[in-house]
């Protein structure tokens, strides 16, 4: 279990105020500016030795993106904070949001010197108005202290922080999505490449970090890249924030040492699975994005990309979504069916049409309406969808089923059998 | 997507002083030529002027605003679930239906409601008071099940607790903003306890 002295975020519940002289009693913009004279490769050096990978979903290591940004030219560098959370499951950087604003806006400032920039667009979802409302007093407070602005903190470096509320819309999590959303277009992600370090925002070199990730970076300049890399394992390490939400007795969002295991997770921080862990169905580890795990895979899973990818699933956003064993499982992925055929942003004719389907014949199933047959063809549907579109979404929309039909084909056929279906 | 149809006959639209300010300074967010970039901060500002809808006129306002075609506003104004082409009630309720919410009981809340307000998922009551719809997942899910009434969350609700804050809007009253004080959790449910 992680020491309360190695938590990164230490008012992750809001027990401690939350604006600026509270947020300086946390260690926050302490030595920031003798942090920022190492300048840039040796900021983007440390991070990269950190071991420290995306906190958004996808897992790109962080330090290795900001090392992708050309050297300057007439050409401005742009840093956009991805605050456009929205994967079911997952409330983690909204606790960052409302909490601890700061530790975000100085791990934003860090990264911006790190990749040339001096202007940094925040995308937060349209949804969260109480946490734009709170990051715009925490903005105006670190103005008004010289925290950002012509010389941020002392550094040298100019850093202006804009606001940008999105207005709703999953798809905008997606990098390129949200860059055609802040340029004031429909959310519709781009050809990859150009990627956004050589042409991102307005066509400028462009990092976009998800709030978590950029909020782990003041701890690691100061504690130094090793003592983040302690935790976990290699190519897994650090702190991570969890969100454990559905049959447990008490859901939480939680910082933990990275590689943790599920059960010891649910059970120390979340109360255990409501009616102990015999009575767990199957958990969703990483966001209703990734295949979801029977509770025989469920006992000896850990909490870390690789272990979660050997099990045929994903860390994802690390939203952990427990079901016990009252769940009727094919509507709890029929739902997030639904949400991914409401959500396609409609560019890509496999997803457009695709995720119609897959609701369609889930509806069916979860119904019992449907034949036999339907189970072979759905899996076809999703197999003609993922990988086949411009973004990750498609994938996403597709692996939740199949990890049903992977893991629980006894139970779509035992309902249609039951319903007469042949 | 859902199909909306586009509301006409309403009056002709511009902003108010206090918005007309509020439009130049969400402008001057963005570098010379990119004004575009605010459509959307904009298209929210007009909505909100305008009783909780975006009227035709009022996307052509803000398309000549920015001086952007008027098809590129509707795109936008279509696109986000937050703009509404139609007129709503004077509280929008939205009842999270993904599956963290349903988990803990998102479709007990929508049949208290429909109940109490005699309103189908869809529909506006006859007073325009309220409106009710469904909404896909809001991001507050270890606070499950959660319902947005216009800007505000409130969590981990029951049919009873909900209810009860529908009764004090239909009074006029403004209900504690609740992310905390719902069975006595805070946005992590760690209010009494810290496990983090």
């Amino acid at each position: 279990m992680l020491k309360p002295q190695d938590r990164i975020f230490t008012n992750l519940c809001g027990h401690e105020p939350i604006l600026l002289s509270a947020s300086r009693r946390r260690g926050i913009w302490a030595d920031t500016a003798k942090l920022i004279s190492q300048g840039s490769a040796a900021l983007i050096e440390q991070v990269k030795k950190s071991g420290l990978r995306g906190r958004g979903g996808a897992g790109f290591s962080t330090g290795l993106k900001w090392s992708f940004m050309p050297k300057p030219s007439e050409r401005p560098h742009y840093l956009i904070v991805n605050a456009d959370e929205s994967e079911p499951g997952t409330c983690k950087d909204r606790a960052i949001l409302r909490y601890d604003p700061h530790r975000l806006l100085e791990g934003a400032l860090f990264a911006a010197a790190a990749v040339q920039a001096h202007v940094v667009y925040i995308y937060i979802r349209g949804e969260f108005g109480q946490e734009a409302r709170v990051l715009q007093e925490a903005l105006v407070e670190a103005y008004s202290a010289g925290l950002l602005g012509r010389n941020a903190a002392g550094s040298g470096w100019a850093c202006d922080v804009y606001i940008h509320r999105g207005a709703g819309a999953y798809i905008c999590g997606e990098e390129t999505a949200l860059l055609e959303s802040l340029e004031g277009k429909k959310g519709q992600p781009r050809n990859k490449p150009p990627f956004p370090a050589q042409a991102g925002l307005y066509g400028c070199p462009t990092t976009i970090n998800n709030v978590e990730t950029l909020a782990c970076v003041p701890e690691i300049l100061r504690r130094g890249p090793n003592w983040f890399a302690s935790f976990g394992r290699p190519n897994n390490t650090g702190t991570k924030l969890f969100c454990i939400s559905g049959h447990v007795n008490k859901p939480c969002t939680v910082e933990e040492e990275m590689g943790i295991p599920l059960k010891e997770l649910i059970e120390k921080h979340a109360g255990g699975v409501r009616g102990g862990w015999d009575n767990l169905l199957a958990v969703i580890p990483g966001g209703a994005s990734v295949p979801l795990l029977p509770a025989s895979l469920c006992t000896d899973a850990r909490m870390d990309f690789d272990s979660l990818s050997e099990l045929g699933s994903a860390l994802g956003s690390a939203g952990v979504i427990v079901m016990d064993k009252s769940t009727d499982i094919i509507e709890a992925i029929a739902r997030l069916s639904h949400f991914y055929m409401h959500e396609s942003c409609g560019q890509c004719t496999p997803c457009r049409e695709g995720t119609g389907w897959i609701w369609h014949v889930m509806t069916r199933l979860q119904k019992g309406e449907a034949e036999i047959h339907e189970i072979d063809e759905l899996w076809d549907i999703t197999k003609a969808i993922e990988g086949h579109t411009i973004c990750s979404f498609g994938d996403a929309a597709s692996w939740p089923v199949q990890g049903l039909i992977r893991h629980f084909r006894p139970v779509l056929e035992a309902r249609l059998k039951k319903s007469g279906a042949s | 997507m859902m199909a909306m149809a586009l509301s006409t006959g309403q009056p002709v639209f511009s902003f108010q002083p206090e918005a007309q300010e509020q439009a130049r300074a969400i402008v001057a967010r963005y570098p010379e030529g990119r004004q575009a970039s605010a459509l959307a901060p904009l298209l929210d500002l007009a909505q909100r002027q305008n009783k909780g809808f975006l009227s035709r006129d009022a996307i052509f306002y803000v398309a000549d605003f920015l001086d952007v075609p008027a098809i590129r506003a509707f795109e936008v104004a279509s696109f986000y679930s937050m703009f509404n082409l139609e007129p709503v009630g004077l509280y929008l309720i939205q009842i999270c239906r993904t599956t963290p919410c349903w988990l803990a009981g998102s479709d007990d809340l929508k049949k208290a409601i429909e109940e109490h307000l005699g309103l189908k998922v869809g529909q506006t009551s006859e007073d325009k008071l309220f409106t009710l719809r469904e909404v896909e997942c809001l991001g507050a899910c270890v606070n499950a099940p959660a319902v947005q009434i216009n800007d505000d969350y409130y969590e981990a609700l029951t049919p009873e607790t909900l209810i009860a804050i529908l009764k004090a809007l239909a009074r006029g009253e403004k209900p504690v903003y609740a992310p905390c004080n719902v069975a006595g959790r805070c946005s992590c449910a760690c209010k009494k306890e810290k496990t983090c």
